[in-house]
């Protein structure tokens, strides 16, 4: 679901081939018909944007007619948890949560809290923070919660009406079979056959796996998608479990390593968060994001970050300055990508770097991305061809426009040819966590370089510049500590490619009085004695061996190395009862030995090696020591896995349906139309196509990948093998559609939002078809979104039709879901592109200043 | 007397006149595994340095822009939709494109739910060659492993191949005149390596090996997707008593070949030869005694 894994992951999808070939099953819910689809056994329309209207149904579906595991959800999740009397749920207040503040537009969470929980002393705290780095606040190891250990208050029967299990209950009551066909538009029968296909595939003996991708991701409330999907795997005791789980498929290459040792402006490496002005010490930071009372290895949160600590600032960090703590920028606001895209039109940003980044084709709201690249002073672009981003001063659409002037525009480009992954070395990290090593395979054959020589280098100039300078503004750069190894054989050159092993080496982390590489984050130290570019990552040099590049052939039989220690399957407890023996033989894999005392199986246990299944601690313990026998979940406060959320997201603490931001049909659940906590940019170049309006706007636009193009099409549109294969942008309709605008098959259209009108062929198809929707008929087109001016393969860009609305917690945007006209015929061009957008816009009732009237 | 020009023919390469030689290899192309990926083209194209087309072009056939085989495509991956009709509704008629194969639309009555076959078509390296025996310079030639090659160095481009192929897959390049198809990576083979579009492609839709432990493990899924339901599953160009006398490269097809755009009957061209020149004969030897019959017949007179 909110997946294509066959032609974003065709490699990867031969395991899903495999797993058809022993028998497993597939279900394949989507807006249109993909090659994931036809080699599903069941493909299920869905109208995008209402995922949690279905998985809800699924939840109530497991709820009423008792298809959870029963003995998991007990010893594994929150469910017997009571929730805080003050609590009050959408059901009660007609959309909302207790505790929003229509002023800030956001929660106070004091009453989500656990019963015995009461009023955490961090609240205070956290109130200062603006929403963007309290989403971030705690990090992403489970937020703190005050007196957990202390027993909270619970109804194991889960029959109390404030524990979980009845609140969750409760809150999705209203998500029946009908409401799913009215709000989805899917079939009752097909939804029903989903329900009966993943229950029927989950419990002692059997397990399922749920997959989603950017589908889910890219959506204002998509944070809360992926905690419904997770609510269901709970409840059907799939997590931690071989066979089940849930497959987050990422949608670049490496970009989990982006995000494990971050390009993000909110995460430190390992999901640490960045420090807020909130914080203005170590300690006050260490204390916002873990609680003294709670459970769990998130407990030593202070090791791990004095550790990274020590990597960046080395000697210079020591204890009586706080480890240089000091020296980290505190997060004050949102400074997401999308901020700063408006700050730049605002003229307030002088330059920025983009490395392997399109945004002139890649980001919501193309028009408004290119404008604010014009108004730099300066932009250095490394990429691997002439991406429009850097081309944008002679071919963006704003050109034709008018809008730009190539002799005016004020930006000085600087572009750097980048070394492709076979022109240097290092680690991809994939979405199953696994680091694997690749080495040089060809010299780049002229000036290509790799991102760690120019970061490497670019540091040492900088440095080089400052090194005189008395500005205390500058000692953070001049103290870091930048002594990375250069490669075997360059060791003198002072241009030399840095080392990337040694680089991995100290992401690891070592000890400092040996030298010795740690050999996991349970070595980490909070006193200065350990160094560590990555907590999550320790261990992947163990025993100073890359353990990234075994391919399989070692007497371990691994390939590669897992986050964290090496454990293939998260939380694998959870593959075992309370009393330590697998739930059944089949599926059995890591168990309790009595005999030598230790979890044994074919994992590496998730879980302290010899903590006994029965395991109580005592009242005063903390962090791992507090963790019971049955605490599978390692990471969380309370070593319970989260049915209900108390804290870590933002907009709930669990998931409701609303519309999206732009859609054709109200919310037939509640009041609030779209999530109250979506994150609006409101301006006039990002204008929202007005909601529940069926006559200017009338269509479901959605957009995804295809197999034969990679993501804003640097990678793909350059080369002439795949520009072939897909060489022309397209647009998907139904033969309903088609017949209803008169567009012909092959022959030219244009796609008409608030922002913009954008070209592209028609394809009709079956494969896309209209739904019935709350008595109406909604009609869903589907656009790749590869394609932009540059390269072989040209066409407009669909980014283009896109506004930008964000998710709260993590300001990603709403690409996945927007609504349009579609009409026959090419757009007009120049400026009469301009007055044909303005002229919509006038019949939407959108004035000048971007808000629907 | 072996079957040289038509019927089943065990050992191919020996009756090309190889001696010693290795098992016959081939293709098995399973297409209920096929996602549509084309790694399979592009392989081929970046091994066997086959030109990028000159023409950027959507064709509006589904997502196949490749069009067929040919000279500059080896490797082509077909896309067929199958809507079902609908009980309720009668499909509206839009003047849907032109360019689906035959069939596209057939079996809608029997089912229920949409299709979308995909399947990587290539040469068939045919037991009986309609290129093979037909050119007239010898470029064609059998390999050791019983696939077809065409020598660039050899090939005069006069195209009796083209029309010698039951199932149009040779070409000539228009920029050089000369016949190209796919070599079965003869150079790959000789190293000890799979054809690059096997090793390319992610699903193991093609399966590269000898031929009869790939007919073996094909009739197995057939088995096997018959006892799951999918019993529209069969296998094409397995068959030595066909007209071709089986292929080197079948495949295991999920609904009519017409439907794929491929021949239902392909026959090698010269397996009519020896009749043809009885009947020339008969005609010659005809027109002969009718001759010196009629000079005798005056004569005697």
């Amino acid at each position: 679901m909110g997946s294509n894994m066959a032609e974003a992951h065709p490699v990867a999808f031969q395991w899903v081939v495999e797993a058809k070939a022993r028998g497993a099953k597939v279900q394949h819910i989507d807006p249109h018909f993909t090659r994931t689809s036809a080699l599903a056994d069941a493909y299920v329309p869905i109208r995008a944007g209402s995922d949690i209207a279905f998985l809800g149904g699924v939840i109530n579906h497991i709820l009423t007619e008792e298809k959870y595991f029963r003995e998991y959800v007990v010893a594994y999740t929150n469910a017997s948890f009571l929730v805080d009397e003050r609590y009050q749920d959408t059901e009660d207040l007609e959309g909302l949560f207790s505790g929003f503040d229509p002023e800030t537009a956001s929660y106070d969470q004091s009453s989500w809290q656990y019963e015995s929980a009461g009023s955490p002393p961090e609240q205070e705290d956290r109130e200062e923070l603006s929403d963007e780095a309290q989403a971030h606040a705690s990090g992403a190891g489970g937020a703190p919660l005050a007196g957990v250990t202390n027993g909270i208050a619970q109804d194991p029967t889960l029959e109390h009406p404030r524990c979980v299990f009845q609140v969750l209950k409760r809150h999705f009551a209203r998500y029946t079979p009908e409401f799913v066909e009215d709000v989805c538009g899917t079939p009752r029968e097909q939804f029903l056959a989903v329900c009966a296909a993943w229950t029927g595939a989950s419990g002692r003996d059997r397990t399922g796996a749920l997959v989603y991708s950017v589908g889910w991701t890219q959506h204002s409330v998509g944070a809360q998608y992926i905690r419904a999907g997770a609510i269901i795997q709970l409840l059907l005791g799939n997590i931690g479990r071989p066979g089940g789980g849930i497959l987050a498929l990422r949608g670049h290459a490496s970009i989990q390593g982006c995000t494990d040792i971050p390009t993000l402006f909110n995460l430190l490496p390992g999901y640490l968060p960045m420090p807020s002005p909130a914080t203005p010490d170590l300690a006050a930071y260490v204390a916002s994001i873990r609680s003294k009372k709670q459970k769990g290895f998130w407990y030593n949160a202070d090791a791990y970050m004095v550790s990274l600590l020590k990597e960046y600032w080395g000697e210079k960090a020591q204890p009586d300055n706080d480890f240089c703590f000091d020296y980290l920028p505190r997060i004050d606001g949102d400074h997401g990508v999308y901020r700063t895209l408006m700050d730049m039109v605002d003229g307030k940003i002088p330059g920025y770097f983009l490395f392997g980044q399109n945004p002139a084709v890649g980001m919501s709201n193309g028009r408004l991305a290119r404008l604010a690249l014009a108004q730099l002073d300066w932009l250095v672009v490394r990429d691997l061809v002439m991406v429009e981003s850097a081309t944008f001063w002679q071919n963006a659409p704003e050109i034709e426009t008018g809008e730009i002037d190539p002799a005016a525009c004020r930006t000085e480009v600087f572009f750097f040819p980048a070394a492709s992954h076979v022109e240097k070395e290092g680690t991809f990290t994939q979405t199953e966590r696994m680091l694997q090593w690749r080495e040089k395979a060809v010299e780049p054959s002229g000036d290509q370089s790799s991102e760690l020589w120019f970061a490497y280098h670019l540091g040492r100039i900088l440095r080089e510049r400052l090194a005189a300078s008395t500005d205390d503004r500058d000692r953070p750069l001049i103290d870091l500590s930048w002594d990375y190894a250069k490669e075997h054989g360059h060791e003198e050159e002072l241009w030399g490619e840095p080392s990337a092993e040694d680089v991995l080496r100290r992401i690891n982390g070592y000890h400092l009085d040996t030298g010795e590489p740690v050999g996991d984050y349970r070595e980490l130290r909070a006193d200065g004695s350990t160094s560590a570019g990555c907590w999550i990552y320790s261990g992947v040099f163990r025993g100073g061996v890359n353990l990234s590049a075994r391919r399989g052939d070692g007497p371990d039989g691994k390939w590669g190395w897992v986050w964290p220690l090496d454990r293939r399957i998260l939380y694998n407890r959870a593959s075992a009862d309370p009393e330590g023996r697998p739930w059944s033989e089949g599926k059995k894999l890591v168990w309790w030995d009595e005999a030598v005392g230790r979890w044994v199986g074919d994992d590496i246990a998730d879980f302290p090696d010899d903590l006994p299944p029965g395991h109580v601690p005592e009242a005063e313990a903390v962090g791992p020591a507090a963790l019971r026998g049955d605490d599978a979940f390692v990471l969380q406060a309370d070593g319970k896995a989260w049915l209900f959320a108390p804290n870590g997201v933002l907009d709930g603490p669990l998931p409701t349906h609303y519309e999206p931001d732009e859609s054709p049909v109200p919310n037939r659940l509640h009041g609030p139309r779209g999530s109250p906590m979506r994150r609006h940019y409101s301006r006039p170049a990002n204008p929202a196509n007005p909601a529940g309006d069926t006559e200017v706007f009338p269509f479901v636009l959605t957009a995804s990948r295809l197999t034969e193009h990679l993501t804003a099409g640097g990678m793909s549109r350059w080369l002439p093998f795949l520009a072939e294969l897909q060489p022309e942008l397209f647009v998907e309709v139904s033969p309903e559609l088609a017949a209803a605008r008169g567009l012909e098959h092959n022959g030219w259209c244009h796609v008409i939002t608030s922002r913009t009108a954008v070209q592209a062929k028609v394809v009709v198809t079956a494969r896309i078809r209209p739904l019935r929707v709350q008595q109406q008929v909604v009609h869903q087109v589907w656009m790749p979104y590869h394609f932009g001016p540059g390269g072989l393969a040209t066409g407009d860009v669909m980014n283009d039709l896109l506004g930008i609305v964000a998710d709260p917690n993590v300001q990603i945007q709403e690409g996945k879901v927007a609504t349009c006209d579609v009409r026959p015929g090419p757009r007009p061009t120049g400026p009469a592109l301009l007055a044909y957008v303005e002229d919509y816009r006038r019949r939407a009732g959108i004035s000048a200043g971007g808000e629907s009237s | 007397m072996s079957n040289s020009l038509f019927g089943p023919l065990d050992d191919v390469a020996g009756d090309a006149g190889h001696v010693d030689h290795p098992p016959r290899m081939g293709f098995f192309t399973d297409t209920s595994v096929c996602i549509g990926c084309k790694a399979c083209e592009v392989a081929c194209k970046q091994w066997n340095g086959v030109p990028a087309g000159a023409e950027l072009d959507l064709l509006g056939m589904s997502h196949d822009n490749t069009g067929e085989l040919g000279a500059n495509s080896w490797r082509h991956v077909a896309f067929i939709e199958q809507a079902p009709t609908s009980p309720v509704d009668p499909p509206a008629d839009l003047g849907m494109p032109g360019m689906q194969p035959p069939g596209a639309a057939t079996g809608a009555e029997t089912r229920t739910d949409f299709r979308w076959l995909m399947a990587s078509d290539v040469c068939k390296h045919c037991t009986h060659a309609g290129c093979l025996d037909v050119c007239p310079t010898g470029a064609l030639f059998r390999t050791e492993f019983g696939s077809v090659v065409v020598q660039q160095d050899i090939c005069n481009g006069c195209g009796y191949c083209v029309s010698g192929c039951p199932y149009g897959v040779i070409e000539r390049r228009p920029d050089d005149g000369r016949a190209q198809k796919c070599t079965l990576c003869y150079d790959r083979l000789h190293d000890g390596l799979e054809p690059a579009c096997a090793k390319a492609c992610p699903t193991d839709s093609i399966q590269f090996g000898e031929l009869d432990e790939l007919r073996e493990r094909a009739a197995a899924r057939v088995a096997t997707l018959h006892e799951r339901g999918e019993t529209s599953a069969r296998l094409y160009g397995h068959d030595p008593d066909d007209g071709v006398g089986g292929n080197g490269a079948f495949f295991l097809l999920l609904d009519e070949p017409e439907v794929y755009g491929l021949p239902p009957d392909p026959v090698v061209p010269t397996r009519d030869m020896a009749r043809m020149w009885g009947f020339v004969c008969a005609a010659a030897v005809g027109f002969l005694t009718a001759a010196v019959g009629s000079f005798v017949g005056r004569g005697i007179r």
